[in-house]
């Protein structure tokens, strides 16, 4: 689904991601741990589209498409979902409006039914159910007062509404209590299916104990210094990540 | 990295078409000769002479105001053309079908409801076209309830007692360099009247258009309303676009007796300038309603996006007890564009209240100034106000200023004032893009949930025509 072949980026000039690799198959979950200022955070960005990061080499196909010469919001049309670390608040925008426009412009470039305001009404009623969320958030601005779980939530509930085929969760579990990351992780479990693909990235394994990853790699100074099965997660909850720079240092994993 | 919101920030400007009409002017300048071809031009009464001729030289007398924050060359007064009017038999179109095919189609293609249009809208309109209101529609069925809805000219023609009493009454002729200037060369405007008791039974509109190159649009705004009468009154405006500034320098007037109410609407969209700066409207405008009555009622609620240069503060003088005044605005400004907008409370009378929300918005090398002053006199015992004043910046060479000033002289008043300022950056609409929402429809839908406060208070027509309108002036999807 998503190849990932030698990709560097860079922000306002400096290298933030120096040569990843990264294979990605439908039906698979991976996780992308590692230290702050790693640049975890900014491969998702990179894949999103993030405007302020240039892509600097490399290639990535998405489903056989160069992911670069799609605008983000094609991207997003396409399939590709980011949850993220910081969603924004907008006043006055009410949130069902947004994820109605959001639901009616993937249905539009997929040549589905658009919903009206009604219909909609029925659809995302269903949806919030899957994410534990009061009805009052749909009626109030996108984000506007929300908690940080709440603001969470409210990723996932759109996750949930736009149906990815590639979810990337930036940092998912920061700012969530244990209950609501048991929530929101049951949540993403849910949606995972054979045709979709997952990738978590995180600083903490312990959202890995509730969305179980098959593969994890460690992220650190751009590159991937190791990739591994889940057991890496729980060796990586007990030891820190220092051994596995060491390790790489030592054993010239480039 | 701001290179999306560079691109949909940058539109072009779709009302810029010149309609090819002979006009009937008067040299470029400013005399007494000048004002008295005017005004015998129009048949004025003798009174209205001397109104205008006290008013020019009162305003000889005065200088430009400078204290706005707000940077253009001066106009030279000598060199605009101070009477324009369309060619026609007589001065007056006895009927649509006199009017010039030309001009019929300007407003068609300008969206202007008259004819059948209005009929469906439900919206009866003044149109003034350069100088000379071109037609009123609907005027017979209002009459029928006594309202009185004519071109200015008309009114000082049919109705000179009712011209007599009121003209001036809220902005005296020596107000200000503006409103003397006005008040010394106006050409024609909109004139309502609504009697006692009566309430309008549908929206009045006017569409103010500048289409002549050298000339400057003077019109004059007088709406009455007596004791217990209400009216809600819409005004549009746009003008072609050419490479030198045109002055427009109105004066609205509102007048409601007891527990009268008028409601004042603007879509204002003159031509802006170029991204360069070149061209583009000076828009000059004294606006001001003077609640008289005992509960009366008066709302101005304008949609500025237009203008090289905006200088205007629409104001409530509440002078009878109990009576409210409200402001509600949406600013928008965007490549060189200026505006210095606000508005006044003036509270002298007793229980009397007054709202203020304010929403500006800029783009682009844009500098947008909220100007309000909320005053209570000393004799507004329980007076309230409530203000709420918010800037939106798109982009990082923009600029917005609040300045509200507030002088209080009773102590039972409560005055309240909020102010925020947010920024439109790549981080928002990088959320809605990854949500699948291309930038264009992502900037639209965040200023239009900015602006929501402002827009609920807008007839509906209104509010979906300023809707996209905002939507237009920010995003690249017309060219």
């Amino acid at each position: 689904m998503l190849s990932i072949k030698n990709l560097t980026a860079s922000i306002n000039g400096t290298p933030v991601l120096k040569g990843i690799d990264l294979e990605i198959r439908a039906g698979e979950t991976h996780a992308i741990m590692g230290p702050n200022g790693s640049g975890k955070s900014t491969l998702g960005k990179v894949l999103a589209g993030h405007p302020a990061y240039e892509v600097t080499g490399g290639e990535v196909l998405f489903e056989g498409q160069n992911l670069f010469e799609m605008e983000a919001d094609a991207r997003a049309r396409a399939g590709i979902f980011m949850g993220f670390q910081h969603p924004i608040e907008v006043p006055g925008v009410s949130n069902a409006s947004f994820l109605r426009l959001a639901y009616n412009k993937k249905a539009e470039a997929e040549g589905r039914d658009e919903l009206d305001p009604l219909e909609f009404d029925d659809f995302i009623h269903e949806k919030i159910k899957v994410v534990a969320m009061k009805e009052e958030f749909l009626d109030r601005s996108l984000n506007e007062g929300f908690s940080g779980g709440e603001k969470k939530r409210n990723e996932i509930l759109q996750m949930a509404v736009l149906e990815p085929k590639l979810a990337i969760l930036d940092e998912l579990d920061s700012g969530l209590d244990i209950d609501a990351l048991r929530v929101l992780g049951d949540a993403v479990n849910k949606l995972q299916r054979a045709d979709r693909a997952l990738l978590i990235i995180t600083h903490f394994p312990r959202i890995l104990e509730i969305i179980q990853p098959q593969f994890v790699h460690v992220l650190s100074g751009g590159r991937i210094l190791k990739s591994s099965g889940k057991e890496l997660a729980l060796e990586l909850e007990e030891r820190g990540y220092d051994w596995v720079l060491a390790e790489a240092a030592a054993g010239g994993a480039r | 990295m701001s290179t999306t919101l560079n691109v949909v920030t940058s539109q072009e400007y779709k009302y810029g078409f010149v309609t090819d009409i002979e006009a009937d002017s008067v040299a470029a300048g400013l005399n007494e000769d000048v004002i008295r071809f005017i005004s015998a031009k129009k048949g004025e009464p003798e009174w209205l002479l001397e109104f205008r001729l006290k008013a020019y030289r009162h305003w000889l007398t005065l200088a430009e105001p400078d204290w706005a924050k707000v940077d253009y060359p001066r106009p030279d007064f000598q060199k605009i053309v101070y009477y324009s009017a369309p060619k026609a038999k007589a001065p007056k179109y006895a009927s649509m079908d006199e009017v010039d095919p030309e001009l019929k189609r300007t407003f068609e293609k300008l969206g202007v409801p008259i004819h059948e249009q209005a009929a469906l809208a439900g919206v009866a309109v003044d149109v003034v076209f350069d100088s000379v209101s071109v037609t009123t529609t609907y005027k017979e069925k209002l009459a029928t309830v006594g309202i009185i809805f004519c071109s200015f000219s008309e009114a000082v023609r049919e109705h000179p007692e009712l011209v007599k009493k009121y003209l001036g009454s809220v902005v005296p002729a020596a107000d200000n360099f503006y409103a003397a200037l006005n008040s010394a060369v106006f050409t024609d405007g909109s004139f309502v009247f609504i009697p006692k008791g009566v309430t309008c039974p549908m929206d009045l509109s006017t569409y103010f258009r500048i289409n002549n190159k050298e000339s400057g649009q003077f019109e004059r705004t007088l709406i009455v309303a007596e004791e217990g009468a209400s009216v809600s009154y819409l005004e549009g405006c746009t003008a072609p676009q050419f490479d030198t500034n045109q002055l427009h320098a109105a004066v609205v007037e509102l007048v409601a007796l007891d527990h009268a109410s008028i409601k004042y609407s603007t879509v204002q969209n003159w031509y802006a300038g170029d991204k360069n700066g070149v061209g583009g409207i000076f828009n000059f405008v004294t606006k001001r309603g003077l609640c008289k009555g005992k509960g009366s009622h008066i709302s101005w609620t304008q949609v500025e996006t237009g203008s090289a240069i905006t200088w205007k503060y629409p104001s409530c003088i509440l002078l009878g007890d109990d009576s409210i005044g409200e402001f509600y605005s949406v600013a928008l400004t965007n490549h060189k564009q200026q505006a210095d907008t606000g508005t006044k409370m003036v509270h002298i009378g007793r229980n009397t209240k007054s709202t203020i929300v304010s929403k500006g918005i800029s783009a682009g090398d844009s500098s947008n100034s909220y100007r309000g002053l909320v005053k209570v006199q000393p004799k507004a015992e329980g007076a309230r106000n409530f203000s709420q004043c918010d800037s939106m910046l798109i982009g990082h060479t923009c600029s917005a200023s609040t300045f509200p000033y507030i002088e209080v002289q009773n102590r039972s008043a409560k005055v309240e004032h909020e102010a925020t300022t947010s920024k439109i950056g790549e981080e928002q609409l990088f959320y809605f893009q990854q949500r699948g929402i291309p930038a264009e429809e992502a900037i639209s839908m965040i200023i239009n949930g900015f602006c929501k406060d402002v827009f609920r208070e807008l007839p509906m027509e209104f509010a979906v025509e300023a809707t996209k309108l905002l939507s237009l002036k920010l995003e690249g999807s017309v060219g």
